[in-house]
């Protein structure tokens, strides 16, 4: 052994055992360091770190309220939220996004329009960390493929929720509106506690007038999540409170009557229940799938839809502004009688025409050779022309304007229907205002046949008539019935301010009635054929609205001239004429004349109302009927 | 003997049969009673670090039966073997050192393994943890000791080299514990304090030096993000971070098995590897450190004991300097995990998961089984 004994001294062990000595006590110093440090994390500074560990792991989500459901006047469904599975994304969760995006691609379908709109809303402001949609309504195949590479996936989870439904589409879009996603405004404008849940909020219609009530209130969830947000499970919860619903005076049998009749043309309907001024029936003819617009259109399929001749997304039972034509004239009757212009039994010769003064213009009756003597009660029912410039030159603008106004024209008297318009009802002060012109004697004679500068909405036109089929008391159209909810109606309907109209003589309603009565069912009325062979009486009144003027001596030929340059049929009118139960305004754009085309609608509508409703097969649209040139 | 003083001493008599029967083996009870119970306690540990991966476990446990089988192997053979075969293995490893850099693999930017035909892969650096102070002691324990001044010179030459070739790859841990084992070789043989201290002031003056020529970038991250993790809280000061708040928010007693929320959540990375003992303070709290490091404190009270009873300079200064090294790993990782030291990938011994360093560390312990059950039995 080379490493001999002599070398193995005491001296050496002795060296070893002080460095030995050295180290352990460098060991203690080191490990008591350690603890020490442990020590500070651990009971020092434990609170601190509790507090941030909860933090990493505990967070508070809010649970959307279920919303409100909307029901018509028999309890049949009409917006109803159904379960649909989307694919979303959280960006901020994502390493990277195309990678994502191109294998979300790989595993179900995913069209550019998707990915496009999902980088449109990535891009909007939004709030951090909120999960963005994809792709919508994803089939068990898809949902189980995301399941199997969810790891693969980080940041992309299969959401479920609650998307609004409306199950008879088209029906009820324009009755309705609908809810969509809330954009960019909207955001500014809402709650955001409340909306912290929520994607989806009233856009148009009832569902915007009646948003907060349909929302309901948020509720909370603290979850447990892991590092990559994923929630593992719920740690406490409070209930979000439901919307509450909504019962409508809709009925949906009439609604879809309603759209049955005025198939294959543009138009629209609205019926009134002239008791309470619940909206019956609310028809814009075409109209459109709301449900398209819940999860977001696609960018052609607006496009289809706004760039329509048709214009389906038009309202035009609420934003239709036309001018109401003959069906003027029952209220125009009522102006002339209480302002003292004409009595009952007043005469007018009507020549075919009329002139302001000898040799001036002439003002044509609709009738070429004229109606002779003319009443009051024939001038109805023959809806002579000649009758009412007379009356209209005789009260003047400001008794027209007056006795109008107070039949609602020119403003929105609706008290829940949002987006109406308010027509246009003229006066001296609009004319020198807008025009800076005064009001000529002429200006009064177009009025008085409510053409001119008169504008009104069918829902307009109804809501006169009801005031008419009520002998001057109001009722201010709506379409909330009821609220399935703690709220009593009269805490969520705004509130009705419109007085009762009074004449000087309230018998007057009754004779104006009687005449419109004479338009149904008299023998010379022009809406006789539609008023022949009821059950009820009915009173109604016709319509023409011109579309384009004629030059004072122009011959015209409905048939010549291209379908979308004639005539608008009107017809407004009530029944039964007693005890009126529905009063309906119907609008056939291009239609002809009133009689032959928006007349017998309303017939049908009256008939469905009063007798019972029709097989459906049994309902003929107005397209199948022949057209006239006549009132 | 000062030292056994601080130990238990031999058993009595009546134990004789026993002792025969381990000194047969070659073991040495008490050490691997600690390991066992060491090596056991660390797969509960690492059972929940996994996240309930039994998998994980039993993969543990077939290394740590390797390694077992590996200290088992290193004990049998007599420490004049360790040392007649040190200069060799020295050279040899040097060789697969330099292979390393030429020919070697690996991942995420550093050539740490080697890949011969013919044989497993293996990792050179983890060879050179043991050879080094081999190495080191065989040169040293020629002479009288304490060195002179050039023997000093050279022995921290056998040293620096290997480990400057290992921060080439680069890898920083590994370098670190070898360093370590071949310089506490050195102060085992008992340079003069005043050596120490130049050695040590020429470090301070080293270090910046260190900074600008010789750490790569990401090192430097890991530093700046020690010194303040808030940073960059999502990015590089995330596992410091995190790792913090799983071992504060364990408190005294823990969260109880499976319960911790850091790192069963995932908040916590590397939780069954290098951040292992983050999930043990997190679930076991502040007693469950002070038992951990009870533990390791007695497993070096039993090697600093074995090291004051080896019978030659060799020994000692070996043993002396392996056990300084298993210190090294735990103050290092754990100090790391804790925010006290720079990020530096250095598993918590015998309980992170990964096979290369349990292996190394067991044999390690072999090496000081055979130490001690190797003494020819004349007492002074």
């Amino acid at each position: 052994m080379p490493w001999g004994e002599f070398k193995d001294t005491a001296a050496e062990r002795r060296l070893f055992q002080r460095r030995s000595l050295v180290a352990l006590a460098i060991v203690l110093l080191m490990l008591g360091g350690l603890v020490a440090r442990m020590y500070q994390l651990q009971v020092v500074e434990h609170d601190t770190y509790t507090t941030l560990s909860d933090k990493n792991r505990v967070q508070v989500q809010s649970v959307p309220p279920t919303r409100g459901l909307i029901y018509d006047r028999n309890d049949t469904l009409l917006a109803e939220n159904r379960p649909v599975f989307s694919v979303t994304i959280v960006p901020e969760r994502v390493p990277d996004l195309e990678v994502t995006l191109a294998t979300l691609s790989r595993l179900l379908s995913v069209s550019e329009e998707d990915v496009e709109r999902f980088k449109r809303r990535m891009h909007e402001p939004r709030r951090p960390y909120q999960a963005l949609p994809l792709r919508y309504d994803l089939n068990e195949q898809e949902i189980a493929a995301l399941a199997v590479h969810r790891h693969e996936l980080p940041g992309v989870e299969v959401a479920a929720e609650l998307v609004r439904y409306y199950p008879h589409g088209e029906i009820t879009s324009h009755a309705l509106g609908y809810v969509g996603r809330i954009n960019r405004e909207e955001l500014q404008r809402i709650d955001p506690v409340n909306y912290a849940g929520t994607n989806y909020i009233g856009k148009s219609g009832i569902e915007s007038f009646y948003e907060d009530k349909l929302h309901g209130k948020v509720g909370y969830q603290h979850v447990e999540t892991n590092a990559r947000g994923r929630t593992l499970r719920v740690l406490s919860r409070e209930n979000p409170v439901p919307g509450e619903d909504l019962k409508l005076h809709l009925d949906l049998r009439l609604q879809k009557l309603a759209y049955q009749l005025l198939d294959g043309r543009r138009g629209a309907i609205v019926a009134i229940d002239p008791e309470s001024g619940g909206l019956l029936a609310l028809a814009s003819v075409p109209g459109f799938d709301a449900n398209l617009f819940v999860t977001g259109i696609s960018v052609a399929a607006y496009r289809e839809l706004s760039t329509s001749h048709d214009k389906p997304l038009f309202n035009r039972a609420l934003r239709g502004q036309y001018p109401p034509g003959s069906t003027i004239k029952p209220m125009m009757a009522v102006a002339a009688l209480d302002s003292g212009v004409t009595t009952r039994e007043r005469e007018v010769w009507d020549p075919g025409y009329f002139q302001l003064k000898s040799g001036g213009r002439r003002y044509r009756d609709w009738k070429r050779g004229g109606h002779g003597w003319v009443d009051l009660t024939r001038s109805m029912a023959e809806s002579c022309d000649i009758y009412y410039y007379d009356a209209a030159v005789r009260m003047g603008i400001d008794t027209m304007y007056e006795y109008l106004d107070q039949f609602g024209f020119g403003e929105d008297t609706s008290l829940d229907v949002r987006g109406a318009l308010p027509g246009l009802l003229p006066s001296r002060d609009w004319k020198r205002a807008t025009r800076n012109e005064p009001w000529y004697p002429g200006d009064s004679v177009n009025l008085g046949i409510g053409q001119g500068f008169m504008l009104a909405t069918p829902l307009q036109l109804a809501t006169a008539t009801a005031v008419m089929a009520n002998r001057g008391q109001w009722v201010q159209p709506r379409l909330l019935r009821d609220v399935v909810g703690d709220d009593p109606l009269a805490a969520v309907l705004p509130e009705a301010t419109r007085e009762d109209m009074v004449l000087k003589n309230q018998d007057d309603w009754e004779f104006v009635v009687d005449s419109m009565e004479e338009v149904m069912h008299g023998r010379r009325g022009t809406a006789r054929r539609s008023g022949a062979g009821a059950s009820y009486r009915m009173a109604g009144k016709t319509g023409t609205a011109q579309v384009f003027s004629l030059a004072q001596d122009e011959e015209y030929d409905a048939d010549e001239i291209r379908e979308r340059l004639r005539d608008h049929a009107l017809f407004v009118g009530f029944a039964p004429v007693d005890d009126p139960e529905i009063v309906v305004s119907v609008i056939v754009e291009n239609g002809g004349g009133g009689s032959s085309t928006a007349a017998p609608v309303a017939r049908e509508l009256f008939d469905a109302w009063i007798d019972g409703f029709p097989e459906e097969d049994e309902v003929v649209s107005i397209s199948a009927l022949p057209t006239e040139g006549d009132r | 003997m000062t030292g056994s003083q601080l130990f238990s001493q031999r058993a009595s008599g009546g134990l004789g049969s026993r002792r025969g029967l381990w000194s047969i083996l070659h073991l040495d009870p008490i050490l691997l009673l600690l390991l066992l119970a060491l090596v056991a306690g660390g797969m509960v540990v690492l059972y929940s670090g996994a996240d309930r991966n039994f998998a994980v476990v039993e993969a543990q446990a077939v290394r740590m039966g390797v390694a077992l089988v590996v200290m088992l192997v290193f004990a049998q053979l007599d420490p004049s073997v360790y040392r007649r075969w040190a200069p060799w293995l020295y050279l040899v490893g040097l060789g697969a050192l330099v292979a390393v850099l030429a020919v070697g693999v690996g991942a995420k930017g550093a050539q740490r393994w080697l890949a011969l035909p013919g044989l497993p892969r293996f990792q050179p650096s983890e060879l050179m943890k043991l050879v080094v102070p081999m190495m080191a002691a065989w040169y040293l324990s020629r002479h009288f000791l304490p060195p002179r001044l050039s023997q000093v010179a050279i022995a921290l030459a056998i040293v620096l080299l290997p480990m400057g070739l290992i921060v080439q790859q680069p890898d920083l841990g590994t370098a670190l514990l070898v360093g370590a084992a071949g310089l506490f070789v050195v102060f085992f043989a008992g340079i003069s304090w005043k050596l120490i201290t130049a050695f040590l002031g020429m470090v301070s003056v080293a270090a910046p030096l260190m900074w600008f020529f010789v750490m790569r970038d990401y090192q430097k991250q890991r530093v700046l993000t020690l010194l303040d993790p808030q940073s960059d809280p999502l990015g590089a000061g995330w596992n410091i971070i995190q790792s913090k708040t799983a071992i504060g928010s364990g408190g005294w007693s823990g969260k109880g098995w499976l319960q911790g929320t850091q790192s069963h959540l995932e908040f916590l990375p590397e939780s069954h590897t290098d951040f292992i003992v983050a999930v043990l303070a997190e679930e076991f709290g502040f007693i469950g450190m002070l038992v951990l490091l009870s533990v390791y404190l007695l497993i070096m009270l039993r090697c600093l004991y074995i090291a004051v009873n080896a019978q030659d300079s060799f020994g000692r200064l070996l043993a002396g300097a392996l056990t300084m090294t298993f210190f090294i790993y735990i103050f290092v990782n754990i100090g790391m995990v804790s925010g006290l030291l720079p990020v530096v990938g250095v598993p918590l011994p015998l309980i992170s998961y990964g096979g290369t360093s349990s292996v190394t560390l067991m044999a390690a312990f072999g090496v000081l089984m055979s130490i001690h059950t190797h003494r020819r039995m004349i007492t002074a």
